[in-house]
């Protein structure tokens, strides 16, 4: 496949994600300004001028009216999706890390990083369907993880929200009263900073990845480790295929390989297992840098990943992808 | 509705020769030429656009005749490449999306803006290497890497590559296998303990250690520089090759004179042939020299072979 190289950021990228329909990507990097793409042919659509840090994750609504971006500049923004314009600002106490919309968009949990004497905390924020209704004041807030919060996403139907961060360990919280309902095991848990965490199509099962060069497939409702993926690097995307039964990894290198892998450029990969044996597919070579977002196009036919080198590379998959056998 | 990307390859000003008999133009001026003589006429005639359209291969021609600053005439042909990228089944709002106005920093963006290109090469998702082909102690990411590369490189083939040495069928030829310094299965000679020294070495260093360039796998190995030295001095250079003659062939044919280290045929990737010579390292310099007497001129598949010292050297 010809990959398309979409340089649109200066800095690295940090996130990306797709619209409901396909159609759009968004990325976020480092360099203060989300950029939106045409997801076939990577031509970029616009960008959203506003914030005043790293940019560290985003997500758009279903009707793909809204965008809301948690930034390193302690502000959380929405903004209106075709024009750019901003529409609100949540302000904190600290970077914001991850945010997401709830299913039917009425509602985002935003978590916000340990700063100064604030320890890291998970926010719940009413989003009003007219802007100017919008109000700063949280449904809940949940403190407790030590370190970053790196992931926070909703359950099924709302009502659990699902957080991995620094302190290892994936937990489950009840989103009307902010009580911990569940930890994942220890033992079989990650041994290091979770770096990323996406859920399935459906919503049954999600996938952590880790900087202990593994990413793990977990039951949402019981919290249930089912599938175990091994690299030889550390991990700092993942992705889901909605398609295939596929799972894509995407890392990083090793602090003691730098000086002697070889110079080779382009050689940092996605590498592709399949869900169900945990095996290794194949990987797709391209990136200068570390991988550092990757996102599976709703349709399965395309993905994207964003790198340390400031590039997103948008793949069409070939046609004898989906023939993959092991 | 298709995702369609345009690359323009190349625009061609070129000023116009009345006298030039060149088709074009005199196909476009035919029904002029009646009044050739009167230069001033054809001036302001400018023949129309042409369109030649996307072709089996994409490429779209589109020729043009214009007035430069000085007045001449130029003829102005720009070659696209039009290729379907993707068939996307989009919905209503998915195509209303399209047509969305650029914004923030995207207002301003002309058509030249390299900022969405298609990568000029082709990716492929690597299929991992299957590590029964390895030999022991090698680890399988390091084989990977020279195998990854060589796939790469010969993906322009279009040829069933098969090595002979570790059997393989697609990946690379027997002259580029990664294995080839390795205990390879009978064929190729190699040194046998220098190789597999080396590779109880790598497989001592652990799985997760360092390992220094010099023990990887794949790397040149030199049990003692001397022996090495010694062999390249006793190469022997081969020419005037027949195209299908490979290792196996000069293995056998010098052989009889001793014992060889060696054998090497360069092979021209992109036909699989041999590129007319190759270089056989004896062990020792009396048997290289033996064979060079005899086979010089000796007539091996239709051509007389050429043999000599690989650096001209007489001892």
């Amino acid at each position: 496949m010809r990959p398309i190289l979409m340089k649109g950021h200066e800095r690295p990228l940090t996130f990306l994600k797709y619209n409901r329909d396909g159609d759009l990507l968004f990325s976020c990097a480092k360099d203060h300004t989300p950029t939106v793409w045409f997801a076939d042919n990577g031509e970029r659509l616009g960008t959203y001028r506003g914030h005043n840090g790293a940019v560290w994750s985003c997500d758009v609504s279903r009707d793909s009216m809204r965008l809301i971006t948690g930034s390193a500049d302690q502000t959380v923004k929405l903004w209106n999706v075709q024009t750019g314009a901003q529409l609100y600002t949540f302000n904190f106490g600290s970077p914001a890390r991850s945010v997401d919309f709830s299913v039917g968009d009425k509602l985002a949990v935003i978590t916000t990083d340990p700063f100064m004497e604030l320890t890291s905390a998970i926010h719940v924020k009413r989003i009003a369907r007219d802007p100017t209704e919008q109000t700063e004041e949280s449904e809940l807030v949940i403190k407790g993880p030590q370190g970053r919060i790196n992931r926070a996403v909703w359950g099924p139907l709302n009502r659990t929200i699902v957080s991995a961060g620094e302190d290892a360990v994936i937990r489950i919280w009840d989103s009307e009263t902010g009580k911990l309902l569940r930890e994942a095991d220890k033992e079989s848990g990650h041994k290091k900073t979770i770096t990323s965490l996406t859920k399935s199509a459906d919503g049954s099962h999600f996938l952590t990845g880790s900087l202990d060069k593994s990413a793990k497939l977990w039951d949402t409702r019981t919290l249930t480790l089912i599938k175990t993926y091994v690299t030889e690097r550390p991990v700092n995307a993942v992705a889901m295929s909605p398609l295939l039964d596929h799972v894509v990894l995407g890392g990083g290198q090793d602090a003691s390989a730098v000086t002697t892998t070889d110079h080779r450029a382009g050689k940092f990969e996605a590498k592709f297992f399949d869900k169900i044996l945990q095996e290794e597919i194949g990987g797709v070579k391209g990136h200068f840098g570390p991988i550092n977002a990757l996102a599976f196009n709703p349709d399965g036919k395309s993905f994207s990943s964003g790198g340390e080198d400031g590039y997103v590379r948008l793949h069409h998959f070939d046609p004898d992808y989906f023939n993959i056998k092991i | 509705m298709y995702g369609v990307v345009h690359f323009t390859t190349g625009s061609l000003n070129m000023p116009i020769d009345k006298s030039d008999p060149n088709p074009n133009q005199s196909k476009a001026s035919k029904f002029r030429w009646g009044e050739l003589e009167e230069d001033d006429n054809l001036d302001f005639l400018l023949p129309p656009k042409e369109v030649i359209g996307p072709d089996e291969n994409g490429i779209k021609k589109v020729i043009e005749y214009k007035f430069n600053d000085e007045g001449n005439k130029v003829k102005i042909t720009t070659t696209t490449r039009v290729r379907k990228l993707a068939k996307a089944r989009l919905n209503k709002r998915a195509v209303e999306r399209r047509n969305w106005e650029k914004f923030g920093d995207a207002v301003h963006e002309d058509v030249g803006s390299r900022l969405t290109m298609v990568s000029t090469e082709e990716i492929i998702l690597e299929r991992p290497r299957a590590p029964e082909l390895l030999l022991t102690g090698m680890k399988a990411e390091e084989i990977k890497v020279p195998g990854d590369s060589l796939a790469q490189l010969s993906k322009g083939g279009a040829v069933l590559m098969v090595c002979r040495t570790c059997g393989k069928k697609g990946d690379h030829w027997t002259s580029k296998c990664p294995y080839k310094d390795l205990a390879a299965p009978v064929e190729t000679f190699v040194d046998k303990p220098v190789a597999s020294e080396a590779s109880v070495a790598a497989s001592g260093s652990g799985k997760g250690a360092y390992v220094p360039p010099s023990m990887r796998a794949g790397a040149e190995r030199t049990a003692g520089s001397d022996m090495r030295r010694r062999n390249d001095e006793n190469s022997v250079r081969v020419t005037n090759l027949s195209e299908d003659t490979r290792e196996p062939d000069l293995l056998e044919l010098f052989r009889p004179f001793g014992a060889v280290t060696r054998v090497y045929v360069a092979m021209d990737q992109k036909t699989g042939t041999s590129r007319g010579f190759g270089f056989v390292n004896f062990v020792n310099r009396e048997d290289a020299q033996r064979a060079i007497n005899k086979l010089n001129g000796y007539g091996y598949d239709n051509l007389i072979l050429r043999v000599e010292w690989a650096t001209p050297r007489a001892n």
